[in-house]
């Protein structure tokens, strides 16, 4: 395995003016590997997660993804990655297709070739019957399951995800949870999940725990992930 | 088909698909202009004379001199309300979305301004067939010759919005903006009234109407609606469009109104 494939963040620091946001934040995550980045709240998972994607940048640091330089080649290194904001992102005045397939032109792809992602994405979600429907009638779950399928119709090799499950119930969440980390084991995809709960992360999940903007443990999760993260974060988890 | 090409007509075809799915927004947006037409301009009519200027071959109604202010006016509350929206997506997340697109921002951004200014344009079609109906035409050659004036102003006055919006960290300052760039630049125009009527009152007025470019676009419209071309106002218009567009693109961050988020 080439360790220069999937995702590797090297040195990151950020500053919202004189607040420090991230402090040398280092990790690598293989190709084929899920990664839970997990910090309570601010502890500056979304701002990573800017830069991951390029809406913020830092002199400070390096990032690669799937080998391309994110400062240096940002087109091939964006070309490359997936994204599920925290924030919805579907349109909901658009049908269910509508949306698949603007976000696959936003990556070039048209005509037939795009036709065909959309159509096979929908088939995978089990929402062939309902692509003509505005994205508004969707419920939670179904949105978010829609959102990933839209990050990965222009095939990258590493998906992002920030606190893609808040605001589901348990079950959701469960559901998302199992069906990005299949993605990971089948698909090969390199997955970055952010998240604060502790019961999203499974023992053979690569763990980094973000606390306060630096990197409190990088490593195989294992048991205990919710002791661990007490300990290492104190009392704000 | 090159993917910028591609990125380009997909944002082309959702802002159509968004603007035919919001009746409510189109209608909205004509009603302003149609009841400065119907109202403020009937009744002053009998109050503002008008002698014979270009491109105007012989006294005219009031009504008929504001409809291109009027067009103007729609492009201008148009472009504004895009660039609300670009801070709105920026807040809630869709422009997160395609700012992650592997194009380039600029490119992004200018189709943004490209399709707002497309509808823009069909919205002051629309006031225009009104006006016909009402009685109030220009040649019929006009209809099409001020099409290529329409989509410049309307990108003009996008690219102000979207460079206001870009050093506006938040969407309350942004209404505020509204209030003061919006009607300071209709009323400071030709919109209304001629600029040698305005220098009547008051000749620094009539200069600050003359350097705003809204004066410029308006006039572009003018003449165009009348099969004319005003090379000054087109160079005015290019010109604004070029400053207005370059600060926008350049100035436009992701990262601001984030600053005060605990991230």
């Amino acid at each position: 395995m080439n360790m220069r494939d999937g995702l590797s963040v090297s040195g990151v620091s950020y500053s919202y003016g004189s607040r420090r946001a991230l402090a040398d934040v280092s990790f690598h995550v293989p190709p084929g590997r899920f990664c839970a980045l997990l910090g309570p709240n601010g502890a500056g998972k979304s701002t990573l997660f800017s830069l991951l994607t390029r809406l913020f940048t830092t002199r400070e640091g390096r990032i690669e993804v799937a080998g391309h330089d994110l400062s240096k080649s940002p087109r091939a290194a964006l070309a490359r990655i997936g994204v599920v904001f925290q924030q919805p992102t579907l349109d909901l005045d658009l049908t269910v297709r509508r949306n698949l397939l603007y976000f696959a032109a936003l990556h070039g792809i048209s005509g037939r070739e795009a036709h065909s992602r959309s159509e096979e994405a929908l088939d995978r979600l089990g929402m062939a019957e309902r692509a003509d429907e505005p994205a508004r009638a969707l419920n939670g779950g179904h949105r978010r399951r829609m959102e990933i399928a839209r990050a990965l119709i222009h095939r990258p090799s590493v998906l992002l995800l920030d606190e893609p499950t808040v605001g589901l119930d348990a079950a959701t969440r469960v559901a998302i949870t199992d069906h990005v980390h299949r993605l990971a084991a089948e698909d090969g995809l390199t997955v970055l999940w952010a998240t604060h709960l502790t019961d999203e992360v499974r023992p053979a999940d690569q763990l980094v725990i973000l606390h306060r903007g630096q990197v409190l443990h990088d490593g195989e999760a294992g048991e205990g992930v919710t002791e661990l993260f007490l300990k290492l974060t104190g009392a704000e988890a | 088909m090159r993917p910028a090409i591609v990125a380009l007509l997909a944002i082309l075809h959702r802002e159509a698909l968004r603007f035919l799915g919001q009746r409510g927004r189109f209608i909205a947006a004509l009603v302003r202009p149609l009841v400065w037409l119907f109202v403020f301009a009937a009744g002053f009519r009998a109050a503002l004379g008008l002698s014979i200027i270009p491109p105007y071959q012989t006294y005219i109604p009031y009504e008929t001199y504001i409809v291109p202010g009027l067009c103007g006016m729609i492009l201008l509350f148009n472009g504004m309300q895009s660039s609300l929206s670009l801070v709105y997506d920026r807040e809630m997340g869709s422009m997160r979305l395609l700012l992650t697109s592997p194009l380039p921002r600029w490119w992004l951004l200018a189709s943004k301004l490209v399709a707002g200014a497309a509808i823009s344009v069909l919205q002051a079609y629309a006031f225009l067939a009104i006006a016909a109906l009402y009685g109030i035409r220009a040649p019929a050659s006009g209809y099409l010759t001020v099409l290529p004036a329409l989509f410049l102003s309307g990108l003009m006055l996008g690219a102000l919005g979207l460079m206001l919006s870009s050093f506006i960290r938040q969407l309350e300052n942004f209404a505020g903006v509204m209030n003061f760039v919006i009607f300071p630049m209709f009323f400071l125009s030709s919109a209304l009234y001629p600029l040698w009527k305005m220098a009547e009152a008051s000749p620094l007025l009539r200069d600050i109407c003359a350097a705003n470019p809204f004066t410029h676009a308006v006039e572009l419209i003018r003449f165009a609606l009348y099969g004319q071309f005003e090379p000054m106002a087109l160079l005015w218009v290019l010109l604004a469009l070029a400053i207005f567009g370059t600060v926008a693109l350049w100035g436009y961050d992701p990262a601001r109104g984030t600053l005060t988020r605990k991230g």
